[in-house]
């Protein structure tokens, strides 16, 4: 399995500093650095792969706005049970961020997960009818979400 | 089967129903096909009515008495000698544009599969047995019955003209007649082509049609489109003469000679004679001395009702033939009942399918103890010969007493309009209109009752002033064919939740028939919805408040080209707010195509990647886990070994399971996300290029191997095919494109199931358009014929172009043709009259389009932004997804089950990664 960590991943696309991984390591062990921010186009969103703080994996879908501000909610499509949600479209409701399933087109809150528009679908057996969100934070340009 | 043990047979099933036994009528049977309740239980409450002929009118009296008969009285029998399902008599001359008699049969054929119907088809009934109730088809077979309905119509009435029996010499009446006809005028054409040192010359076909009736014009019409000459014999002063008066029969002569067919009124035919060589039909002499040379004609004096199983059966009949009936329909047998044409009622019988279907429904109304009544004939008629309105209902000559007329007519365009009105010019009595039918749909069920306004108001031509609005009364009929009221439409609306003219037609069969009453459906379903206080929102979701159509047109005029000026400029504002807010996945991918259609560069170029749609985005098709398939380009269906090897060795390498598509290419599956760059590269080094089987675009253009290998093959079809598909290549449109050419008429490549089909003919391409196959299959309908290449090329670029711009979001050509305002004939007008003088402006925007063409894999590969959204974890962007899992099957891969995961089935061989890479891709020049 492909190392959580950010720092044992030296890809091109994420070089996050030594200095910074230390700081947030230290401040909050399930904060996780996840990419710069730039490295997320705006309403489009990206996968990473995370570990909760039991050390189990989970995949999360990260989302930057328009307003540079980053939401994470499951990357697993409890409608689809595959991990998609991060290729949905990215949109709003009544204002309210949301982003479509990819595959069924549930619509769901970014900031919250939950589901404001099932299609009319039940979700696959075993999995709730909402994503899980997870907090994120930007410091120094770096997207940190927490996994709980 | 030796007629006398046959008689002996008949006799004995008879008796024995008589006794009240069926149980022995098994024993007694000769036969062994048995149809009728002694070859099943049947419970004693179900009664059986046998139906006689399979024309229009049994086919709605089936259709009636299935849908009203909720309890399962009754079972039906049906004989029909024509061996086929009622068919739609009143569209005859649709032949010549549907390929397979089929497409005009009527009705939903599942109620020829209901268990309480049973069509004989090919099965003539030959007599009645009104005592002991059965009767005897053509096979000897007997049917008992317990109630008889006679549909047996009309037979086209031949008058003794001598020659009448020479071969040529036609009548106009069934899909066989059709059918005949046109066999006979393709081998007098045959016949008449000469090869000469200049090349093939073609002796035209030349064709005369005695009578000058409704039928006789269609008649006329289907020779013009068989590619033969025509005159119209008329033994009257005018045209159309029980439909029409004078001056309506004057000015219809003026249109049909403009559609090329010569009319002869006040003319009798003396003898058809033969040609002196052929001894076939050869020409005509008239009363008057004149003479008209002819190789095929149709006879369309008028019809006879076919009575003679009444007459045999000692019922009574009229003066002029026909079963005589009351207003129930019933004749003078309790037991026995006659519709449709065949039907004597009120003194005469009707040879229109409207009174017909009335009748149909009134005897399945008394059948169930019911108590209607035949309520009068509706006359009313619409001549359906393409681009020549006539129209009349009513008193249309004028013959009640003091009647009043308001004419309005203008030779120069053809126009003659009349309504007759009663002496003090309020009440509607009838009406007249030849070359412009458009107040026939409103004005018709006005019929009998007081206009409102001026009447002249209604004659005027469109723009001279606007008609008065008629709210009809409830009780108006609006659509004669299926007797249709103006208030069962609005309780649709009201009482069934109907909120278009789609859910009108399904609910109530209003306009389904001949059509001609769909602009007042349409009006009075949109005035009821109005003041029911439906709104139908045409809105494309909560941000965009236009169609897809009107936002197409938008940004073109206003030359956007990002969502964020699109949204900003046209997008809804909700009350409260400050902007219309990111759009949804309903707005962000119809801009996306509409961005891609007016030439925006790369779909993932900028901000344009945020609104494609789930496979737009990857460039491939997602699949149920997450992975994705991937389809090269093979234009036309044609591909080198060569080519098949690298798409094997791509697909071993990278552990894909492979399936031919039915495009005629390869599709693989189960791609991962960060796997696709690197298959790209292998396929874009090898010579291919995307597919666009994930986009709303062209898919592909299927073909038949065409003239250049097969024996058949009239013209090559692969090579049309590739040009077709290399320029039409990558655009996008409202729902995905798919074509097909064929090399001949046998149609190998099933193009007439495409949204552009081509077929190749001696003389060039025939360009179908609209059709498709998936959930609702419809065939695709004739748009042009006998095309070269260049003009094809430049008939589907307009074709294409309309769609793209005035088409629904997801709305496929077939349905965006059926509801472009004047249909199909309106676009064959636009891309080749330049009605709207816009071929212009479509054929610059096509050939933008095929300048502009790049591979849009290629693009990817050679631009680092793009590739890096191809990773599958952005902090682990070559470690596939974990949870993949796959198991075996037939020699290849699939998605394991939940089922095959929780038991630990999976195949981990089959679901890691085959093909490790770097981490990072190569960057193309």
């Amino acid at each position: 399995m492909t190392p959580f960590a950010v720092a044992d991943t030296p890809t091109d696309l994420v070089t996050p500093t030594e200095a910074t991984m230390t700081a947030i390591d230290t401040a909050a062990p399930t904060w996780t650095a996840v990419c710069r921010l730039t490295d997320l186009a705006p309403e489009r969103g990206a996968a990473a792969l995370l570990e909760r703080a039991d050390g189990s994996p989970v995949q999360v879908a990260v989302f930057r706005l328009l307003d540079d501000s980053v939401h994470a909610v499951q990357q697993l499509d409890p409608y689809a049970a595959a991990n998609v949600m991060s290729r949905g479209i990215v949109g709003t409701r009544g204002g309210e961020p949301t982003v479509a399933s990819p595959v069924y087109k549930q619509v769901f809150a970014l900031r919250t997960g939950e589901c404001l528009d099932t299609g009319g679908k039940e979700p696959k057996a075993g999995l709730g009818e909402h994503l899980e969100s997870f907090p994120t934070e930007v410091r120094d340009g770096v997207v940190h979400v927490r996994a709980t | 089967m030796r007629p006398a043990s046959l008689t002996r047979a008949r006799d004995g099933v008879s008796k024995m129903f008589a006794s009240g036994n069926p149980s022995l009528t098994v024993r007694s049977r000769w036969l062994p096909t048995v149809d009728d309740m002694s070859s099943e239980p049947t419970p004693r409450s179900t009664r059986h009515v046998v139906v006689v002929g399979g024309g229009p009118v049994a086919q709605r009296f089936v259709e009636a008495l299935r849908s009203r008969d909720t309890d399962g009285a009754w079972r039906i029998s049906v004989f029909a000698d024509e061996p086929r399902k009622p068919y739609d008599r009143v569209g005859l001359t649709r032949y010549f544009e549907v390929s397979d008699p089929e497409e005009l049969t009527l009705g939903d054929p599942a109620l020829w599969d209901d268990p309480r119907v049973e069509l004989h088809s090919g099965c003539l009934v030959a007599s009645i047995d009104r005592e002991n109730r059965t009767v005897t088809d053509q096979f000897g077979r007997v049917h008992p019955y317990d109630e008889l309905v006679l549909a047996t119509g009309s037979n086209a009435a031949m008058p003794p003209i001598p020659g009448n029996d020479l071969p040529g010499v036609f009548v106009y009446r069934t899909i066989d007649d059709v059918a005949a006809l046109r066999g006979w005028v393709e081998s007098k054409r045959e016949a008449g082509r000469v090869e000469t040192r200049g090349g093939v010359v073609e002796k035209p076909v030349r064709g005369a049609v005695i009578g000058g009736g409704l039928l006789g014009l269609e008649a006329a019409g289907a020779l013009k489109a068989l590619g033969a000459q025509a005159t119209v014999i008329e033994f009257g002063t005018h045209l159309m003469g029980v439909q029409c008066d004078l001056g309506g029969g004057q000015a219809l002569k003026r249109l049909i000679n403009d559609k090329g067919i010569a009319v002869r009124p006040e003319t009798a035919t003396k003898q058809m004679a033969p040609h002196h060589r052929t001894g076939d039909v050869g020409h005509l002499d008239f009363n008057d001395g004149g003479r008209l040379d002819v190789d095929v004609v149709v006879v369309a004096t008028g019809v006879r009702p076919r009575d003679e199983l009444a007459r045999a059966a000692g019922l009574p009949v009229g003066e002029r033939g026909g079963a005589v009936v009351d207003l129930t329909c019933r004749t003078e047998d309790p037991n026995v009942w006659a519709i449709g044409e065949v039907a004597c009622i009120e003194g005469r019988c009707l040879g229109l399918v409207a009174p017909g279907n009335t009748m149909a429904e009134v005897v399945v109304d008394r059948l169930l103890g019911g108590g209607a009544e035949f309520p009068g004939a509706d006359t009313a008629t619409k001549l359906k010969l393409s681009g020549v309105d006539v129209a009349s209902f009513g008193d249309a000559h004028g013959r009640t007493e003091n009647c009043v007329e308001v004419v309005w007519a203008d030779p120069t365009a053809g126009v003659y309009k009349k309504l007759v009105l009663s002496d003090d010019a309020t009440t509607l009595l009838g009406g007249v209109f030849v070359g412009d039918a458009t107040p026939y749909a409103s004005l018709r069920p006005m019929l009998g009752a007081q206009l409102p306004g001026d009447p002249a108001a209604f004659l005027l031509p469109e723009g001279a002033g606007a008609a008065p609005d008629i709210e009809l009364p409830d009780d108006a009929n609006v659509c004669s064919c299926n007797n249709v009221s103006a208030g069962t439409i609005r309780g649709a609306v009201t009482d069934h939740d109907c909120t278009s003219v789609g859910d009108v037609k399904s609910c109530t069969k209003a306009g389904t028939t001949c059509g001609a009453c769909l602009p007042l459906v349409k009006k009075i379903t949109e005035t009821e919805m109005e003041r029911a206080g439906i709104e139908v929102s045409t809105a494309l979701c909560e941000h965009f408040a236009m169609t897809r159509a009107q936002l197409f047109d938008a940004v073109r005029v206003a030359d956007l080209h990002s969502f964020s000026d699109i949204i900003e400029r046209f997008g809804t504002v909700p009350e409260g707010a400050s902007s219309a807010g990111r759009g949804c996945d309903i707005c962000k991918p119809v801009v996306a195509s509409i961005l891609a259609s007016q030439g925006n560069g790369h779909i993932l170029s900028g901000e344009q990647s945020a609104l494609q749609d789930t496979n737009d985005h990857m460039l491939a098709n997602m699949q149920k886990d997450g992975t994705y398939s991937v389809v090269p380009r093979v234009p036309g269906g044609e591909i080198t070994p060569e080519g098949l090897i690298v798409i094997g060795q791509v697909a071993q390498d990278f552990g894909l399971y492979t399936k031919i598509t039915g495009g005629q290419r390869i599709d693989m599956f189960g791609a991962r996300v960060e796997q696709l760059p690197e298959i790209w590269k292998r396929l874009v080094d090898a010579g291919f290029e995307s597919g666009h089987a994930y986009g709303k675009s062209l898919r592909t253009v299927k073909s038949c191997v065409g003239s250049t290998w097969c024996r058949y093959g009239v013209q090559d079809s692969v090579g049309m095919a590739v040009e077709l598909e290399l320029r039409y290549r990558g655009l996008r449109s409202p729902h995905k494109l798919k074509f097909g050419v064929s090399g001949c008429a046998r149609e190998c490549a099933e193009a007439r199931g495409k949204d552009v089909g081509v077929i190749a003919t001696d003389k060039g391409w025939n360009l179908y358009v609209a059709g498709n196959g998936g959930q609702t299959p419809k065939h695709a309908q004739l748009l042009a014929e006998d095309l070269d290449s260049a003009t094809l090329l430049r008939t589907i670029d307009r074709f294409l172009m309309l769609y793209i711009r005035t088409a629904d979001r997801l709305q496929r050509t077939a349905p965006w043709v059926e509801e472009y305002e004047g249909g199909l004939e309106a676009i064959r007008e636009v891309v080749l009259e330049d009605s709207l003088g816009i071929t212009d402006d479509l054929d610059a925007a096509m050939a933008q389009h095929v300048g502009a063409y790049e591979d849009e894999w290629k693009a990817v590969l050679e631009d680092p932004d793009k590739l890096a959204r191809f990773g599958s974890f952005v902090n682990a962007p070559t470690t596939p997804d974990p949870d993949l899992a796959y198991v075996a099957e037939r020699g290849q891969k699939r998605p394991a089950t939940p089922e095959e995961i929780a038991a630990g089935a999976v195949d981990p061989a089959l679901s890691g990664p085959v093909l490790v890479t770097g981490p990072t891709l190569e960057v193309r020049a």
